[in-house]
């Protein structure tokens, strides 16, 4: 058979996801794309892959896939997690590993990732990517319109995703030194576009106040705090929306658009979170507490290409893997080497 | 985002559609996206390619000058079935506007739309202007499940939902045709485009709806239009 990746369990919300299809908002089609990129490409550079390839994106509780192919090459990069390797499917358990690094599996053998705390996604990315067609350019899936990536859909238990390659490259394995993705708490916005929906007041009540996140999925971020009255009612002729845009219904309460978002809405936008910030926009969790800071065009642009330079920077911090105490201990165990000493 | 003005106007419109061709025949690196809607351009751009100011000094050359001319567009018969087992809300609206349902349909489909823009799903066009008697707001509660095809009236708009999902519109009748080709670029209609709607019987409808399924193209364009 050709090589895959079995889904054994599909977690949450498992997609395939890419950087999105830019070009089409114009006949209605969304961007969509990864919720945070920085992680993905990361993914990607550890697997030596280009860095905008498909990966896999887990929402909140991971899957478990068996590998159906002589080997493959995989790598997760993301929020914290624990990531257990079994020998096969019927390992009562196995070996734990770390995220940020490269690792070969070998056919039969099981990855099995857990609940994942704080942050909402983690990217696990494989050598060579998946074997899947394109639609427009992209392998992102739309939930909403059921196109694109895995037949248009999440994951699911019994599917074999096509891997492009049946075995590994021969080279050593990777990890990322001092890469962190810490959770941001302060979030940069610029105002607008519908900042005149809305009095100096209800704009001044924005920024000083904090938001916890409240529900979410990859369209949008529901958030609680303080409510935002608008001065002259909320009606808005509908027009296009940004990733980053935070609409403010008529409850008052914001909602921050994410990647998968409609391409119009017709609620006011107080703010927009600028670019720079929206890979870890994406990676919040539920519960998290977070609040906005004013700035300006120029600072946003600014602050834009300083992370397309930190990105840039990613493949700087790759260093070939050495194996940690820990580890090797783990190894010993799984072997009954220590059993074998004691006697 | 560029505003026109702030109001559902077909004459904003034309400079909206105008503007949004002006900027992707210039293809200008770092323009990313020009996003027409009802009255204003969204344009995606990235700053790391074109200074904010650059693209602002194009902008504004370009609206300057925006031919007073509209361009030609292609006029659409679509074909809607009005049946009261499609359209669960035709009995209402009718009963609000105080005319009998056969009225409703008539009016329905006595303008030349104007698509004002796609958008909210793939190629789901947004459509006006209804004529004034037919223009009610959003329904109170929206409905958790609208089918395909499900022809749509709010405020002044008529739209055509491209498939099944959650609708606070209010559901006047259904139509067979595809909007979009899944998987390409191909929208049955763009902004720009003028639509007529054409009543057909409920077994009419069946027989068309079969057809598209079977993957056959209708001949639905009528002439071009500016």
């Amino acid at each position: 058979m050709s090589p895959a990746l079995e889904v054994l369990a599909p977690g949450l919300l498992s997609t395939l996801q890419d950087l999105g299809r830019p070009g089409f908002q114009h006949l209605g089609i969304p961007v969509g794309g990864a919720l945070d990129p920085t992680s993905l490409q990361a993914a990607n550079i550890l697997v030596g892959n280009p860095p905008k390839t498909a990966v896999v994106e887990i929402a909140y509780l991971g899957p478990t896939i068996a590998v159906d192919a002589q080997e493959v090459r995989l790598a997760v990069v993301g929020a914290e997690t624990p990531i257990e390797i079994l020998s096969d499917v019927s390992a009562p358990r196995g070996k734990r590993i770390e995220r940020c690094r490269s690792i070969v599996l070998r056919r039969g053998e099981v990855m099995r990732i857990g609940a994942l705390s704080k942050a909402a996604v983690l990217y696990l990315a494989a050598e060579g990517g998946f074997e899947l067609p394109p639609v427009l350019g992209s392998y992102a899936t739309c939930l909403r319109g059921r196109f694109g990536g895995w037949q248009g859909r999440a994951l699911a238990t019994g599917d074999r995703l096509p891997l492009r390659l049946s075995r590994a490259s021969a080279r050593v394995e990777l990890c990322l030194q001092d890469f962190a993705v810490d959770a941001q708490v302060k979030f940069r916005a610029i105002l607008g576009p519908q900042a005149d929906y809305f009095s100096d007041a209800s704009i001044r009540k924005f920024f000083d106040s904090e938001y916890t996140v409240c529900g979410s999925d990859r369209m949008g971020m529901l958030l609680r705090g303080p409510r935002i009255e608008h001065q002259h009612g909320f009606d808005l002729i509908s027009d296009a929306t940004a990733t980053g845009c935070i609409q403010v219904p008529g409850s008052g309460q914001p909602i921050v658009l994410l990647a998968d978002r409609q391409t119009t809405g017709g609620y006011p936008k107080i703010a927009t979170v600028i670019s720079a910030d929206l890979p870890a926009l994406g990676r919040l969790a539920v519960g998290a507490k977070i609040s906005f800071e004013s700035v300006t065009l120029e600072f946003a642009h600014q602050a834009r290409c300083k992370y397309l330079k930190e990105i840039a920077e990613i493949p700087g911090k790759v260093r070939p893997l050495l194996r940690s105490n820990s580890e090797l201990g783990a190894d010993l165990n799984s072997q009954d080497l220590v059993g074998v000493i004691k006697t | 985002v560029v505003e026109f003005g702030n109001k559902v106007d077909q004459q904003l419109s034309t400079m909206v559609l105008s503007l949004a061709r002006e900027l992707i025949e210039a293809a200008i690196p770092g323009v990313l996206e020009a996003v027409p809607t009802f009255r204003s351009l969204m344009v995606h751009y990235d700053p790391a390619v074109i200074a904010f100011t650059d693209l602002i000094e194009f902008i504004d050359a370009a609206i300057c000058g925006i031919p007073v001319v509209a361009n030609e567009y292609p006029v659409w018969k679509l074909p809607v079935c009005y049946d009261s087992s499609v359209a669960p809300d035709l009995t209402e609206i009718a009963s609000s506007a105080g005319l009998p349902p056969s009225q409703i349909i008539e009016r329905h489909c006595a303008p030349r739309y104007h698509v004002y823009m796609l958008g909210f799903l793939p190629g789901q066009a947004y459509m006006g202007d209804l004529p004034e008697e037919l223009a009610f707001p959003r329904r109170q509660s929206p409905r958790s499940k609208i089918a395909a095809g499900s022809v749509a009236i709010a405020m002044n708009i008529t739209c055509i939902f491209p498939q099944e999902g959650p609708c606070g519109w209010h559901i006047i009748g259904r139509s067979p045709v595809r909007l979009w080709e899944k998987g390409t670029a191909n929208t049955l209609l763009t902004p720009g485009d003028k639509v007529m709607f054409t009543p057909v019987s409920l077994p009419e409808y069946e027989i068309l709806l079969a057809k598209v399924s079977a993957g056959e193209h209708l001949i639905l364009q009528d002439g071009v239009a500016t």
